[in-house]
């Protein structure tokens, strides 16, 4: 069965010859066309005379480590595809994504299988490595025979991942489509790691990836990346794309993005914005990022001082997408000012028509939108809080500050 | 108006740090014993070599710095993609090689500083090397970074002393200026030793992870232009006077070789009872803040290079090539300092000259990938700027293939012959040179064990 696999250092090299058994020359590079099929070798390039030849994998009848045997012999010079991603030039000691370790790696080599099949021997792409293993044979290739390093590398542990869970990078969005470069790996993921892999790479490809990916998984990812490097991305981006990204993310978080922003870039944003989002975070941003109206999210969920549990209940069915993180309901009067806060999990052990009121925490805590953000984190230690409401100078509730934003805050010092 | 100002000024104060940091730990042990050493065996001499190092220095912080503002790429990273594997694992042996002397080097320094004050490198060693492994393995080095920084300016001594010790400063402006080349064992290898301390092969690497770690972009990067050449500025102008005041304390009484901190210490004589302390503080800070850096660094370029998993947010075995090659370069360096009668100025000079022989190597990638359009675009080198990098490189392989010859020669010679010279103390063969021009003594020496004896 070993004898089916092929490396891409083993692969480059092989002689390759003709009909009569005749040398043609040496493989310099193989490439797939991702379009038509995404991981089939669809062309080898052949070096050794004055121009490079292209090999088309109908052509080949058998591979192995002994040398390529062709079964057609009309060759034509190679010239540059745009459709073809070349394992040499585009993949080999390049960075691509690991979809499945959630991390951006590097490619020392890629593990084929040959397939036989009735009409000649293709070439698949399975695995991209990684590992010690996969160095050992860049090192030695050319140096030592091939089957000699196969045998010796036995002893290192190999370290590669599946080809289908990789995703190339690739900076220039004609490119991207041409090689059909999708980001259905990278939308899968957790936002947060995928703010992490951002973080590694270089800003072309940030920008690459924003410019393309969905503006929902952007906006989620966006919120958890370091400050400095979002305010690079949504500089680098068009205004309209960055204006579909920052609307999709929680107002508070569009604020502190745009914050960081240079100030005709910012208001380049808001203006390409819709007027819902716009207006508040547009509020938002008049707050100094470190007092509780900067800190403090305007997504919360404030019900009449009447309401009972049912009617909380059915309120909650209307805000569905924001119960991952909901802890505390809010009651206000007529004039929006603040009564109470109920903790979401003691209406579950309450009667429906029980009144919210009775279940709310005492004493009442709340912040005026002016407070510093040191007070703020003291309140939410001493009260073991979740959840803080901050109301303007007239008593209106404006915001809540959640915990999760509190230790970011502390994470920062 | 004033927003608009206001702005410039944050920019820059955000740009604030690679160019400067660099500048500072660019004058690290080995940076202030070379220069010591230099003024103290061959007075004013030396100096003109500062200029075209500035020169050199601006040039090749530039090219760094322009390289990862505009890829967002290491130096390492780009190695790797633009020459491949195999390249790529040669350069990195070699620059672990290089840098793990250096950070033998550090050690000897924090040892060395200490030993001024009579403690004993047994004890010392071991405790900083503990401390460095701790400061970075568990990420507060960050935190501690200002301290250091801050302790930099203690190098504002050598300037003042500079001045106090009242140098010859007609000869030293000459010198300044005027080229001397000699074809002399000790001189090539100190005039390869500057250059190798001043343009260190791994601060290339580390300016340039530097810059792209604080996200500075081709936009904002005329302001990080500033600071590299002002930074660059700065560790000349410190070690000019590092070098003034070693010539005026110590060569104007008779040349001679820096054996231990004590001696290096003299140039600080002006401060009296304190020059002790002043030295050791400023040797330790800059050995200490460099022993931590200086491996990271190595880490990090060579794990990006050839693809490992690098970072001090990751666990253990999560990165354990990372973490394993930190170790090993820590406890080895500071092993190797414990080792008994351990030359440790000795070693701290031949280390600095193990750099200025890989710098020209290094300095030919980074040409090469700075004129690549593909990855530079609109940003690639003037011709001004190859012909003063191509032209450094000739220099430089120069420089090293005499060092070699005369090594070699040496070698081939008599056995008898090189031991008498051997045991012939240093002083005795400079006695003849008063004027401070003949430099040709100590042909016959060997190897270049002659540089500090």
């Amino acid at each position: 069965m070993a004898d089916e696999l092929l490396f891409l250092t083993e692969l480059l090299g092989l002689k390759v010859y003709d009909l009569k058994g005749r040398r043609l020359g040496f493989v310099k590079d193989a490439a797939i066309v991702p379009l038509i099929h995404p991981s089939r070798v669809d062309r080898y390039l052949l070096g050794g005379g004055w121009a490079w030849l292209t090999v088309r994998h109908d052509q080949v009848r058998s591979i192995s480590l002994d040398g390529i045997q062709l079964k057609d012999e009309l060759l034509t010079p190679y010239h540059s595809d745009e459709y073809m991603l070349r394992m040499v030039r585009d993949l080999l000691d390049q960075q691509i994504i690991d979809g499945k370790g959630r991390k951006v790696v590097r490619v020392t080599d890629v593990t084929f299988t040959i397939q036989h099949a009735e009409d000649g021997d293709l070439l698949h792409i399975d695995d991209v490595d990684i590992g010690l293993r996969s160095m050992f044979r860049r090192l030695a290739q050319g140096v030592l025979p091939r089957r000699l390093v196969r045998r010796l590398q036995v002893v290192i542990p190999p370290h590669s991942l599946r080809w289908e869970h990789c995703s190339i990078l690739e900076a220039d969005p004609q490119r991207r489509l041409r090689l059909n470069v999708s980001n259905e790996i990278l939308e899968r993921m957790h936002p947060a790691d995928l703010a992490d892999i951002v973080e590694d790479l270089s800003p072309d490809d940030r920008e690459a990836i924003f410019e393309t990916i969905d503006s929902e998984v952007a906006a989620e990812a966006l919120s958890e990346v370091d400050p400095e490097i979002q305010a690079s991305i949504l500089e680098s981006l068009e205004t309209e794309k960055a204006a579909d990204i920052v609307e999709e993310m929680a107002p508070h978080e569009a604020a502190d993005a745009l914050a960081e922003l240079e100030e005709q870039t910012s208001e380049d944003i808001l203006e390409e914005m819709e007027p819902e989002p716009k207006t508040e975070v547009e509020e938002l941003l008049e707050f100094a990022e470190n007092s509780a109206g900067g800190l403090m999210n305007t997504e919360y969920v404030a019900l009449p001082e009447s309401a009972t549990v049912g009617e909380a209940m059915e309120a909650l069915k209307v805000h569905e997408e924001m119960l991952g993180t909901l802890n505390t309901l809010f009651l206000v009067d007529p004039d929006g000012r603040l009564t109470a806060a109920v903790p979401l999990a003691k209406l579950f052990i309450a009667a429906g028509a029980t009144p919210l009121k009775e279940l709310a925490s005492e004493p009442l805590l709340q912040v005026d939108v002016e407070e510093k953000e040191d007070r703020i984190t003291e309140i939410f230690d001493k009260y073991n809080l979740l959840a803080l409401p901050v109301v303007d100078e007239t008593g209106k509730l404006a915001g809540a500050i959640t915990a999760d934003e509190v230790i970011s805050l502390l994470r920062q010092k | 108006m004033l927003k608009r100002f206001r702005y410039q000024i944050a920019i820059f104060l955000s740009v604030v740090g690679p160019g400067l940091i660099t500048a500072n730990v660019d004058n690290d042990s080995g940076g202030i014993l070379t220069y010591s050493q230099a003024g103290a065996k061959y007075g004013y001499l030396p100096l003109w070599t500062l200029i075209p190092i500035t020169l050199l220095l601006i040039v090749t912080q530039e090219m760094c710095s322009r390289m990862g503002a505009v890829t967002g790429k290491g130096l390492s990273d780009l190695i790797r993609e633009e020459f491949g594997m195999r390249t790529t694992f040669f350069l990195m042996i070699a620059l672990v090689l290089t840098n793990f002397t250096n950070v033998i080097a550090e050690f000897a320094g924090i040892a060395s500083s200490l030993e001024v004050f009579n403690i004993s490198r047994y004890i010392t060693v071991p405790i900083c090397a503990a401390a460095v492994w701790l400061l970075v393995v568990r990420g507060s080095y960050r935190s501690v970074e200002k301290v250091f920084l801050a302790a930099c300016t203690l190098y504002v001594t050598y300037i003042v002393s500079g001045f106090l010790l009242k140098p010859d400063w007609k000869e030293a402006a000459i010198y300044s200026v005027r080229p001397i080349l000699m074809f002399d064992e000790g001189y090539i290898t100190m005039l390869i030793a500057m250059v190798g301390t001043s343009i260190a092969p791994w601060m290339q690497f580390y300016l340039q992870s530097a810059i792209v770690e604080k996200g500075i972009t081709a936009k904002d990067y005329v302001q990080s232009r500033i600071e590299v050449i002002v930074g660059c500025i700065l560790t000349d102008v410190v070690a000019f006077f590092i070098i003034v005041s070693c010539a005026a304390a110590i060569w104007a009484h008779g040349p001679k070789d820096i054996e231990t901190a004590k001696d290096a210490a003299l140039a600080l004589k002006p401060f009296g009872k304190y020059a002790y302390v002043l030295f050791s503080a400023g040797l330790f800070n800059a050995s200490f803040f460099a022993a931590c850096i200086l491996p990271l660094s190595t880490v990090y370029t060579v794990c990006e290079g050839l693809g490992f998993e690098s970072g001090v947010d990751k666990r253990f075995h999560e990165a354990p090539e990372f973490y394993w090659l930190f170790t090993l370069l820590v406890v080895l360096g500071a092993g190797v300092i414990l080792w008994p009668n351990f030359p440790l100025i000795k070693m701290i000079l031949w280390s600095q000259v193990l750099n200025g022989v890989l710098l020209p190597v290094i300095l030919i990638y980074m040409v090469m990938l700075i004129n690549r359009k593909s990855l530079m675009k609109e940003w690639t080198n003037s011709h001004a700027y190859n012909a003063v990098a191509w032209i450094s490189v000739v220099i430089m392989i120069g420089l090293t293939l005499a060092l070699a010859s005369i090594t070699v020669k040496q070698l081939t010679q008599p056995a008898g012959a090189s031991l008498e010279n051997d045991s012939k103390p240093v002083a005795q063969m400079k006695s003849d040179d008063s004027g401070g021009h003949s430099f040709k003594s100590n042909l016959g020496e060997s190897g270049g064990a002659h540089l500090v004896r």
